[in-house]
C-alpha cells in the first residue's frame, strides 16, 4: 500500500487526525503529509470532509428520504445532464446512477416531511425527463457511512491480561 | 489434611501481572495498555457462523482431533500462508486455545527431569507448563541488543545444548520481536546439532508488519523435530472462543491427542464452526485489523521516539517493549505510572529473564486512548 492509500484510509476512518498524528502513523514527515493532502485535494480525490451526525440524538428535526427516480433520455439529454440539473438543489445530499428497476437513487434532506414532499413534488417531479418518483422516508438510521450508530462499544476485556 | 496441594503447584508462584490487574481494577479512569488481546470483536461472519451452528443444534462433541472440515481448512491455510505442509487426518489437532495445545504437548513429550529450554521474555504460561508436566525449565534470556531475537550464542550461553526441548514464540509476546527465516537458521542448526525438539508458538504469525512469517518448521531438517502451534485468538480476534491447534508429525500428534482426548475430549464445537468460517471468508477483516495495528504501532513508536524513550522497533504482535526511562525498576515505574497517571503497562520482568528494565506496552487499544496514554506517560516522566 502506498503512503497515499494509507492517508486515504486514515482520513476515511477519521478526518480529524492531526497532521502530526498522520505523520506518526505513516512514517512520513509532517511536510510530506501536508503535501500529499494538498495533492489529494487539488486532484479532487478528497472532495470534502464531513462529520457523521446522529440527528436523532439532537433537538433538531432532520428528515431524510431515499428517492428512486426514473427518467427518459433523448438525443440531446443524457443521464449527466439530468443529474446536473437535480444535483444543484441543496436538499439533494446524494445522487447516484444505479443499475436495476430505476435510474437514479437520491438522498434528500429537509426539516419536515412536508418540506421534503413539497421539494419532490414541486422541484423534482416536474423535471421534464423525470417519469416517476418513489419516495422512502427514513425512519431510523442504524449505520451511516460505515459508522454504527447507537453502538455499545464498551471495552469489556480484562484490564490487564497476559 | 485430605487435600494437600502438590509440590509442583506450590513451586509455581502466581502470575506477576496479577498485582497490576488488581491495581487497575481499583479505579475507573485507567487507560490500560496492559491488555494481551485484540480490542476488535471477531469478524461478524465468524460470529454469525457460530450462531448458525447453535440454531442448527450443533451442540455435541466433535471428534477428538476436531471437525475434519476445519482441519482441512487449517491444512490449506497454513500451506497457503506459511508454506507448511500438514495432513488434516494425521498431523493436525484442534485444541482449546494454544494454551491447551502447549500444555498437552508438554505432558505428551516431557518425562520427569527432562529439560525444556524456554526463550525469555516469554508468555507467562510456558515455564509453569513445563513444571506441571514434571520437566525442568531452563531459561534462555534474549537481549535488547539482539532486538530480543534468539541467537545461537544465547542458546549456548544458557546451556541449552543439554535441553530436550526448546520453547519459543515469534512474533513474540511481550517484546513484539520477530525472526526472519535467515535469523531462525542458526537456531535450527543448534537444535539439529544437539538433537533438541522445538515447540514453536506462532499465534501471532499474521501480525507482522515488515516481514512475512517464516515458521521454523519449514527449515531443513526441522519439520520432524518441531511442533507448531497456532490459533484464532489473535489474528481473528477470537480469544474468548478458545480455539487453537497443534501441528506435528503423525506419531507426535497422536501422542498429544492422547492427552487431549482424556483431558479435554474435544475443543468447543461452536468455536470450531466460527473458526471454519473465519478461515473461509475473513481474510479482508484480518487485513483491516493488521493495517490498523500497524498504524498504532508506528504511532506509539514515534511518540516514544519524540519523548526520547529508548524502544527498539518491534515488528510483530501488538506490543512494543520500551526501556524504563528512569532509574526505577520496571515494577516501581509501572506502579507509579498507574497510581499517578492512570495508565497501566506491564513491567517486563513479569515475563521472565531479559524483561527487567522494560515495559510491555500493548497497542491493542483505540487510537484516542493511545494518544491520551502517551500524553500521560510524557507528563509522568517530565515531572
Amino acid at each position: 500500500m502506498t503512503a497515499r492509500d494509507d492517508l486515504l484510509d486514515l482520513l476515511v476512518e477519521d478526518a480529524r487526525h492531526t497532521t502530526a498524528d498522520l505523520a506518526r502513523m505513516t512514517d512520513l514527515s509532517e511536510d510530506e503529509v501536508e503535501a500529499a493532502l494538498a495533492d489529494l485535494e487539488a486532484e479532487g480525490v478528497v472532495a470534502g470532509y464531513q462529520a457523521i451526525v446522529d440527528w436523532e440524538k439532537t433537538d433538531r428535526e432532520v428528515v431524510r428520504a431515499t428517492v428512486e427516480l426514473n427518467v427518459t433520455l433523448d438525443r440531446e439529454t443524457g443521464y449527466g445532464d439530468i443529474a446536473e440539473r437535480i444535483a444543484r438543489f441543496p436538499q439533494v445530499k446524494t445522487l447516484r446512477l444505479v443499475s436495476g428497476d430505476y435510474d437514479f437513487l437520491m438522498e434528500v434532506e429537509g426539516s419536515s416531511m412536508h418540506d421534503v414532499s413539497i421539494f419532490i413534488s414541486e422541484k423534482v417531479a416536474p423535471v421534464p425527463e423525470v417519469t416517476q418518483t418513489v419516495t422512502h422516508y427514513v425512519m431510523t438510521t442504524y449505520k451511516d457511512r460505515g459508522v454504527a450508530l447507537n453502538d455499545d462499544d464498551d471495552d469489556d476485556r480484562l484490564s490487564v491480561s497476559p | 489434611m485430605g487435600l494437600d496441594i502438590s509440590e509442583r503447584v506450590r513451586s509455581v508462584p502466581p502470575s506477576g501481572i496479577r498485582k497490576f490487574f488488581e491495581l487497575a481494577e481499583e479505579r475507573d479512569d485507567v487507560i490500560s495498555l496492559g491488555v494481551g488481546e485484540p480490542d476488535f470483536s471477531a469478524p461478524w461472519a465468524a460470529r454469525d457462523a457460530a450462531i448458525d451452528s447453535l440454531e442448527r443444534g450443533r451442540t455435541s462433541y466433535t471428534s477428538n482431533r476436531g471437525l475434519l472440515e476445519l482441519r482441512r481448512a487449517i491444512s490449506g491455510h497454513v500451506d497457503d500462508r506459511y508454506d507448511l505442509d500438514y495432513d488434516a487426518d494425521e498431523e493436525i489437532l484442534v485444541t482449546t486455545g494454544v494454551s491447551e495445545a502447549v500444555d498437552a504437548t508438554l505432558r505428551a513429550l516431557v518425562d520427569p527431569g527432562d529439560t525444556v529450554a524456554v526463550v525469555e521474555p516469554a508468555y507467562i504460561s510456558y515455564v509453569p507448563g513445563v513444571v506441571f508436566a514434571g520437566g525442568e525449565p531452563l531459561r534462555v534470556p534474549t537481549r535488547e541488543a539482539d532486538e530480543f531475537k534468539l541467537t545461537y550464542e544465547a542458546l549456548e550461553r544458557a546451556g541449552a545444548a543439554d535441553a530436550d526441548l526448546l520453547m519459543l514464540c515469534y512474533p513474540n509476546n511481550p517484546t513484539g520481536a520477530v525472526m526472519t527465516g535467515e535469523e531462525l537458521g542458526p537456531v535450527a542448526e543448534f537444535c539439529r546439532e544437539h538433537d533438541v525438539g522445538v515447540l514453536s508458538d506462532e499465534i501471532y504469525a499474521e501480525l507482522q508488519y515488515e516481514n512475512d512469517h517464516t515458521s521454523i518448521a519449514t527449515l531443513p531438517g526441522m519439520r520432524e523435530r518441531t511442533v507448531v502451534f497456532n490459533g484464532f485468538s489473535k489474528a481473528y480476534a477470537m480469544t474468548g472462543l478458545r480455539l487453537g491447534y497443534a501441528m506435528a508429525p503423525p506419531e507426535v500428534t497422536t501422542a498429544i491427542n492422547r492427552v487431549h482426548q482424556y483431558g479435554m475430549l474435544s475443543a468447543p464445537t461452536t468455536a470450531q464452526y466460527a473458526a471454519l468460517e473465519a478461515l473461509r471468508s475473513c481474510d479482508d477483516e484480518v487485513g483491516t485489523m493488521v493495517d490498523e495495528y500497524d498504524r498504532r504501532r508506528r504511532f506509539v513508536l514515534s511518540r516514544f521516539d519524540e519523548m526520547g524513550v529508548d524502544c527498539f522497533r518491534a515488528r510483530g504482535a501488538f506490543y512494543v517493549f520500551p526501556e524504563v526511562p528512569t532509574d526505577e525498576s520496571a515494577e516501581a515505574f509501572a506502579e507509579g505510572l498507574l497510581r499517578e497517571e492512570g495508565v497501566a503497562m506491564v513491567p517486563g520482568d513479569a515475563f521472565g529473564d531479559g524483561g527487567e528494565g522494560h515495559l510491555r506496552v500493548s497497542y491493542a487499544t483505540g487510537l484516542d486512548d493511545l494518544r491520551e496514554a502517551m500524553r500521560r506517560f510524557e507528563a509522568y516522566i517530565s515531572d
